[in-house]
């Protein structure tokens, strides 16, 4: 079927392709030609190959051989060599760091990707509307098999044993939630599903919902089976409309298969479950403030305990897990708690999803064990910063996280390293922040997220962040002082400190995380008042430069507040009190003579 | 497809499905069809996955390929939205980014009707659970 007997993949991602891939590409083909093999082999240009730091890469197709660090002068003699003699080019195979042996075929470098699909292993391969492609990939067979040779407490065992922790955010030990909901005693218990994904940035969870629904449901009616209920309720926002379909569609190809409803599998086990629509509100992602809002009534949160395994949702018991946390689950009873346990570090198992957004240049949905590094998901799956800049920062864990530095780069990614690093796992957003982007606009824009989305239930939360936002706009606007840091400073911890829920207690953070990381950058603002990234609009000034001004007038004419004035043919300036900073006259000024200070 | 009564039905259930066309599972099989698949998720969509879609449906219909054309959830190439994935009968899987209708008409003249690889192809950056247990 295929036309040419060879094909050579080359790498034109970003990153690669600001390491000369294309003369690459060029040189391929000109020797290609030169040999005669225009008509057996075809130069491909491809996408990144997540491996970046040896770029720019090569792949020579149908062998799979893997070159890496190519320069455009290697073109000749890969074409001679390895396409007209077909000898491999040892030089630039890639060197297996660990048993320093060449690696000839990518079959064998399966360890060069550095992600692992457990949570999106049906996403992006199966059609979400068609349960019979779910069933085909192993669909459903980890509640089959639960039902027919397990008890419960079995179950629960090989969540426990399997390390699982809950991937909203906090990190709970998943089998324990579940061991705590089967111990209380009840006529009625409820499984919950949080879909309420608020993150700024973050869409793993509809992801999952849209890619593959019948997962959340078969991992819900297996806790139902655990926990003892016989009701699942999926909490998700109204915002998600595909997700929302996809859902609808799958509980009910569910229940005419018989997978959901009375005596599933031929047993005594009888599970049903029902979507409730959120309007959208942050503070329902806290799982008290979720459930009062299925109940109808406002969605803010109470004090824990009692905890909803206890009294929850109409005050039964009720487990709540997060999506993803929930798409683990049939995958970890069909393998084993050891097979997921060996993945991951030492006390956080498996892997994370995360929405990889920002200045990188592959944004994207990506998976990767825990314990990877931030430069491995940045620099190597995320193919670097965008434009070439220079990375300065990345934001995890949303409006509750914290931004972590270049020094925090070879950090490996796990619950426990994040928080001690001053940030926390969240629910997977990261954002990636470029030498371009001033941290207190950066922190003010997670505080004014906060603002909105604070339920107002508890003055810290409901004032304080107010406060804060205050404080940092005022320091955005070049009037703060250093006594406002230190006022920021305190004011943070004691919000942190004295809220009732997890909103209110990682709010300061992003502000506080900043401060920790980018002390001097404040201190640019209020000290100097400056803003080093040039972002604080209220702190920049146009200037024009008099050596490079010839006069021509048109920077006045554009000016919609006259605040430029000067002689025809002679250099012109800008009056600073009256200058709005719309920045209309360095658009139009065709000498470059007006520059941003 | 009647309601599943016992673990031993899924099991039967789950190799009849296996086995029909539509899946990757049966790929090797030069007789079958070309298969692609159209990511589909909202963002997908808000890139205009749901266009190309179109156009590859009545174009593989215009031309009499014999093709089957499924929708699936997000791949994970956010940055290369819309992005689709063609297997041919007998090849392996490729992914394609950033197919609008110009680049989707490219794919099927160059790629499914010629079997020659275009510019664009997403090389595959994880690996799937069974990967992993290869190891």
């Amino acid at each position: 079927m295929t036309k040419f007997k060879n094909q050579v993949l080359v790498c034109a991602g970003t990153g690669c392709r600001a390491s000369q891939s294309e003369n690459i590409v060029q040189n391929l083909i000109r020797s290609i030609d030169e040999n005669g093999l225009e008509d057996e082999v075809q130069v491909v240009r491809t996408g990144c190959f997540g491996f970046c730091e040896k770029g720019p890469i090569v792949k020579m197709m149908p062998d799979n051989t893997f070159y890496v660090h190519v320069s455009p002068d290697d073109a000749s003699e890969l074409v001679s060599e390895h396409l007209v003699k077909g000898r491999k080019v040892d030089r630039l195979l890639y060197t297996d760091p660990e048993t320093h042996k060449k690696i000839t075929d990518s079959k064998h470098m399966g360890f060069y990707k550095k992600q692992i699909r457990i949570a999106l292993r049906n996403c992006g391969f199966v059609n979400p509307e068609d349960i019979d492609e779910y069933i085909a990939h192993d669909g459903y067979q980890a509640l089959g098999k639960i039902l027919s040779e397990m008890t419960p407490e079995e179950v629960i065992d090989i969540l426990k044993k399997s390390g699982l922790r809950g991937r909203g955010g906090g990190g709970f030990p998943t089998g324990l939630k579940w061991e705590l909901t089967r111990k209380v005693e009840a006529d009625q218990k409820y499984v919950v599903c949080n879909a309420d994904e608020g993150d700024p940035g973050a869409f793993m969870d509809r992801s999952i919902l849209e890619g593959d629904p019948h997962t959340v449901l078969e991992a819900m009616a297996i806790n139902g089976y655990c926990t003892g209920a016989s009701k699942g309720l999926i909490y998700i926002r109204a915002e998600y409309p595909l997700a929302i379909e996809r859902l609808k569609i799958a509980i009910d190809q569910a229940r005419e298969y018989g997978l959901l409803g009375e005596n599933i599998f031929g047993t005594d086990f009888s599970f049903d479950i029902e979507l409730r629509y959120g309007a959208g509100a942050f503070v329902c992602g806290e799982e008290t403030a979720l459930i009062h809002s299925m109940e109808g009534l406002r969605g803010e949160p109470t004090v824990k305990p009692p905890f909803p395994s206890k009294s929850g949702y109409k005050g039964k018991p009720t487990n709540v897990n997060n999506v993803e946390t929930y798409a683990n689950v049939p995958v970890i009873i069909l393998k084993g708690a050891d097979w997921f346990a060996s993945i991951g570090t030492e006390k956080s198992k498996g892997t994370k999803v995360f929405a990889l957004a920002g200045k990188v240049n592959n944004v994207g949905l990506i998976e990767v064990p825990m314990g990877t590094t931030l430069r491995e998901v940045i620099f190597d799956i995320g193919g670097g910063i965008k434009g070439g800049k220079k990375f300065k920062a990345v934001q995890t864990g949303g409006p509750s996280g914290g931004c972590l530095t270049e020094k925090h780069l070879d950090i490996p990614i796990d619950y426990d390293n994040l928080i001690a690093s001053g940030s926390m796992m969240g629910s997977g957003g990261m954002i990636v922040m470029d030498e371009d982007d001033c941290m207190v606009s950066v922190a003010k824009f997670y505080l004014d997220f906060t603002v909105e989305e604070s339920c107002g239930k508890c003055a810290p939360c409901r004032i304080g962040n107010k406060r804060l936002y205050e404080i940092l706009d005022t320091i955005t606007q070049g009037k703060g002082t250093e006594e406002d840091l230190f006022k920021l400073r305190n004011l943070g911890n004691v919000i942190k400190d004295t809220s009732l829920c997890g909103l209110g207690q990682t709010s300061p953070n992003p502000v506080l995380s900043t401060m920790e990381n980018f002390y001097d950058e404040y201190l640019a603002h209020v000290k100097d008042h400056k803003c080093p990234s040039g972002q604080c609009k209220a702190l920049m000034q146009y200037i024009i430069n008099a050596d490079a001004c010839v006069g021509c007038t048109l920077c006045a004419r554009v000016c919609p507040v006259d605040a430029i004035s000067g002689e025809k043919k002679m250099p012109h300036e800008i009056d600073q009190d009256v200058c709005i900073k719309c920045g209309a006259c360095m658009e139009k000024c065709k000498f470059g003579a007006i520059f941003i200070q | 497809m009647g309601k599943v009564k016992s673990l031993s039905d899924l099991k039967k259930m789950r190799e009849e499905l296996q086995s029909k066309i539509t899946l990757r599972e049966k790929r090797g099989h030069p007789e079958e069809m070309v298969q692609v698949k159209v990511a589909m998720a909202t963002c997908s969509i808000a890139s205009g996955a749901k266009e190309t879609m179109d156009y590859i449906v009545n174009e593989l219909d215009n031309r009499a390929i014999d093709a089957v054309v499924t929708h699936t959830g997000c791949m994970g190439f956010c940055y290369a939205e819309p992005t689709i994935e063609v297997i041919l009968p007998g090849e392996e899987p490729v992914i394609f980014g950033y197919v609008d209708t110009k680049k989707a008409q490219e794919i099927i003249e160059k790629y499914i009707q010629g079997g020659e690889l275009v510019d664009g192809i997403i090389p595959v950056t994880y690996e799937t659970i069974d990967d992993h247990n290869k190891e």
